[in-house]
């Protein structure tokens, strides 16, 4: 099978400890697995200027049938650190879902209900681009040092530092680091080696995932069947991804037989039932799944920081794997520099576990929802999910029910410590806690550009008003107030029209959505986090009151040494 | 006054940013009060709650319409 793809070899180097074995490294940060997950937190901290060390036991990208979509939100992190483009071209870009029960198509949907967003709902590529793509990303990357077939083995936390233990093909060596980032997927061998218990449920039922090779007219959509004629009281999935291979999901029930079911000549006839018979089609990749929800009681462990399926796992309903795990780096990331540069208490690091803990909760929820309205159990549950099949063609209330998973979205963290609450009443949803919405821009050049391609890695004031030319003095000085601050602040001015004196950042608002999706009236002021989600905001400028978010929103305000 | 057809579910309590939560958190609650019934218990539920919501609606008209719509091609 596999005849689209072809599996890049990294090289094994040999590390040079094994020369020196009666000297131990020292590193600040090492982050285990090179998944998309570890990929994205090494980069964004090389980025940032920190060097980091990136371990994993293979020498290779993902194998066969895993990720496929990719969400709105992370391709907007993954545009902050330069590889969502490369993603994008490749993909297939959607918004459009089909949700047929039986013969019939009971409703669509659209994930961007909106105009003037620059990144789609969702694009669709498999695993192994995504991986190849970062790990061009991360061997381009200063100071990230990347070694393939370097297998954690012991890990050994104390209060000082993180001692490992790496197993190479050329012998084993010793490490230490100040901060351990684990991202060593669902099975997490070092989860296991410190003991850490992970909680949650398996689904009872099995899954049938193939890639299959095909020429085929149907629309770059995402389409689900209800009970098909062509496999009567089960669900089916179809997705296109890049190159002409499209995923197909069957659901199989929980007595079927992995083994069997995954047998070419059991999975051809399944396919040519759905297809019709005269389409040519090739196995790609075939596999039998189950799935299950569960999540760490907490994600940071003294020094030791796990991240994505090595925390929490869900069902694949709602795309929200590599996804969260993404949003996961995306948040820590900020939060692990600001610590290692001395500028915020180690405790910020527990709102990492905060936030995140709470993201996880909500994917956990909508994944598990969606998987209990796709395979039902016990008849009051069959019968509720007939109701609402039926009633939907008819009634849009219904169309709203119907669940064939939720796709990947942002969580808004509404209850965390780092926001500072509203003071000043605004409308619309970009409350203190939210992931900024994204815009239409226009720079004072007149380039075309986007709100969010302007924000993020540092904290920024977003100042709107309707000409920036008329910003006086005083302004301008309250605006660069934090230019040089321990934790700099950078302004950002947004307006209808006029460039803003002094050499200040102007965007200009040319749709008006900025205004509109952020209530903002002359003299709007948002403190945004390096991550893109607010974190304070007032109707007019009061430096005493941006001081305070700051602290906030850093936890400089509870220093305690 | 007729049948409001229209997705309707809200929670003056809660805050929502996508427009499936509520009526996912209100099937959540429904499969959630059937877990663990008997066949003959989960329909005596959904009797005594069609009961209950309609006592609620009141207004025989709109009962009509709904019994109505519910009965089409069943
Ligand atoms: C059928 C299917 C469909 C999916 N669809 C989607 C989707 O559409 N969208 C989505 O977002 N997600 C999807 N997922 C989930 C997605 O594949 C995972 O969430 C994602 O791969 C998690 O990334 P990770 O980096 O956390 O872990 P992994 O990708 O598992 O990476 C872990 C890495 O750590 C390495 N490692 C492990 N142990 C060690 C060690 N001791 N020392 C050194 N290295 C080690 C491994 O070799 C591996 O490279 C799907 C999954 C499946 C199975």
């Amino acid at each position: 099978m596999l005849k689209t793809y072809q599996y890049p070899k990294y090289p094994f180097v040999r590390p040079a400890e094994l020369d020196h074995p009666d000297e131990t490294r020292h590193v600040p940060v090492v982050v285990v697995g090179a998944g998309p997950v570890g990929m994205c937190a090494a980069l964004d901290l090389a980025q940032k200027g920190k060097p980091v060390l990136l371990l994993d036991d293979d020498d290779t990208v993902s194998i066969g049938s895993r990720g496929v979509c990719y969400a709105k939100r992370a391709l907007e992190i993954l545009d902050r650190l330069g590889v969502g483009e490369r993603i994008v071209q490749k993909g297939v870009s959607w918004n459009v879902g089909r949700t047929f029960f039986r013969n019939d198509e009971v409703f669509s949907f659209n994930l961007v209900p909106e105009p003037d967003h620059h990144r789609p709902g969702m694009v669709n590529l498999q695993q192994y681009y995504l991986e190849e793509y970062l790990v061009d990303a991360c061997r381009a990357t200063p100071g990230l040092e990347m070694r393939w077939k370097n297998k954690v083995i012991a890990v050994t936390p104390s209060d000082a530092h993180v001692a490992l233990r790496v197993e190479t093909p050329a012998g084993a060596y010793s490490l230490t680091c100040d901060w351990l980032i684990v991202a060593d997927g669902a099975r997490s061998p070092i989860r296991h080696m410190l003991g850490l218990d992970i909680e949650g449920k398996i689904f009872m039922d099995r899954f049938l995932i193939a890639d299959v090779v095909m020429k085929a007219d149907f629309p770059a959509e995402r389409w689900f069947w209800f009970d098909p004629p062509f496999h009567p009281g089960q669900s089916v999935l179809l997705h296109k991804q890049a190159d002409n291979v499209w995923r197909i999901d069957f659901q199989l029930g929980w007595d079927a037989d992995p083994e069997l079911e995954k047998q070419p000549e059991r999975v051809i006839p399944r396919i040519k039932a759905m297809l019709g018979d005269d389409r040519e089609f090739e196995l790609e990749w075939v596999s039998v799944y189950t799935f299950q929800c569960r999540r760490m009681n907490r994600f940071n462990h003294g020094r030791v920081l796990f991240v994505g399926d090595a925390a929490h796992q869900v069902s694949p309903f709602g795309a929200r794997g590599a996804n969260s795990g993404i949003q996961d780096t995306d948040n820590l990331i900020w939060k692990l520099n600001l610590v290692l540069e001395g500028k915020a208490p180690a405790t910020l690091l527990d709102t990492y576990s905060e936030e995140r803990c709470y993201a996880a909760d909500e994917n956990i929820m909508n994944s598990t929802r969606s998987t209990d309205f796709i395979t039902p159990k016990g008849n009051a549950s069959k019968t509720l999910r007939k109701a609402v099949l039926t009633l939907a063609r008819q009634h849009p209330f219904a169309r709203k029910l119907v669940n064939s998973g939720r796709l990947s979205v942002p969580s808004f963290y509404v209850g965390s410590s780092l926001n500072t609450p509203d003071r000043d009443a605004f409308n619309g949803r970009m409350v203190p806690g939210a992931p900024m919405d994204d815009a239409p821009v226009t720079t004072p050049d007149g380039t075309p550009s986007w709100l969010l391609n302007h924000v993020g890695n540092r904290f920024q004031l977003l100042y709107y008003t309707e000409d920036a030319s008329t910003i006086d003095a005083a302004t301008v000085a309250t605006l660069t107030r934090w230019a040089i601050a321990p934790v700099p602040i950078e302004p950002l001015v947004i307006a209808t029209r006029g460039t803003a004196p002094d050499n200040l950042a102007t965007l200009q608002d040319s749709k008006g959505r900025v205004r509109e999706r952020y209530d903002l009236s002359p003299g709007s002021v948002y403190l945004l986090r390096p991550d893109q989600h607010v974190a304070a905001r007032w109707r007019a400028l009061d430096p005493d009151a941006i001081d305070a978010a700051l602290a906030r929103a850093t936890y400089r305000d509870r220093w305690t040494d | 006054m007729s049948l409001n057809t229209q997705p309707n579910f809200h929670n003056p309590d809660k805050r929502y940013f996508y427009d499936y939560a509520p009526g996912d958190d209100f099937y959540a609650m429904l499969i959630e009060a059937h877990r663990d019934l008997s066949d003959e218990h989960s329909a005596l539920l959904n009797a005594r709650l069609v009961l209950l919501l309609a006592n609620h609606i009141g207004d025989l008209r709109i009962l009509e319409e709904a019994i109505t719509a519910a009965k089409a091609d069943l």
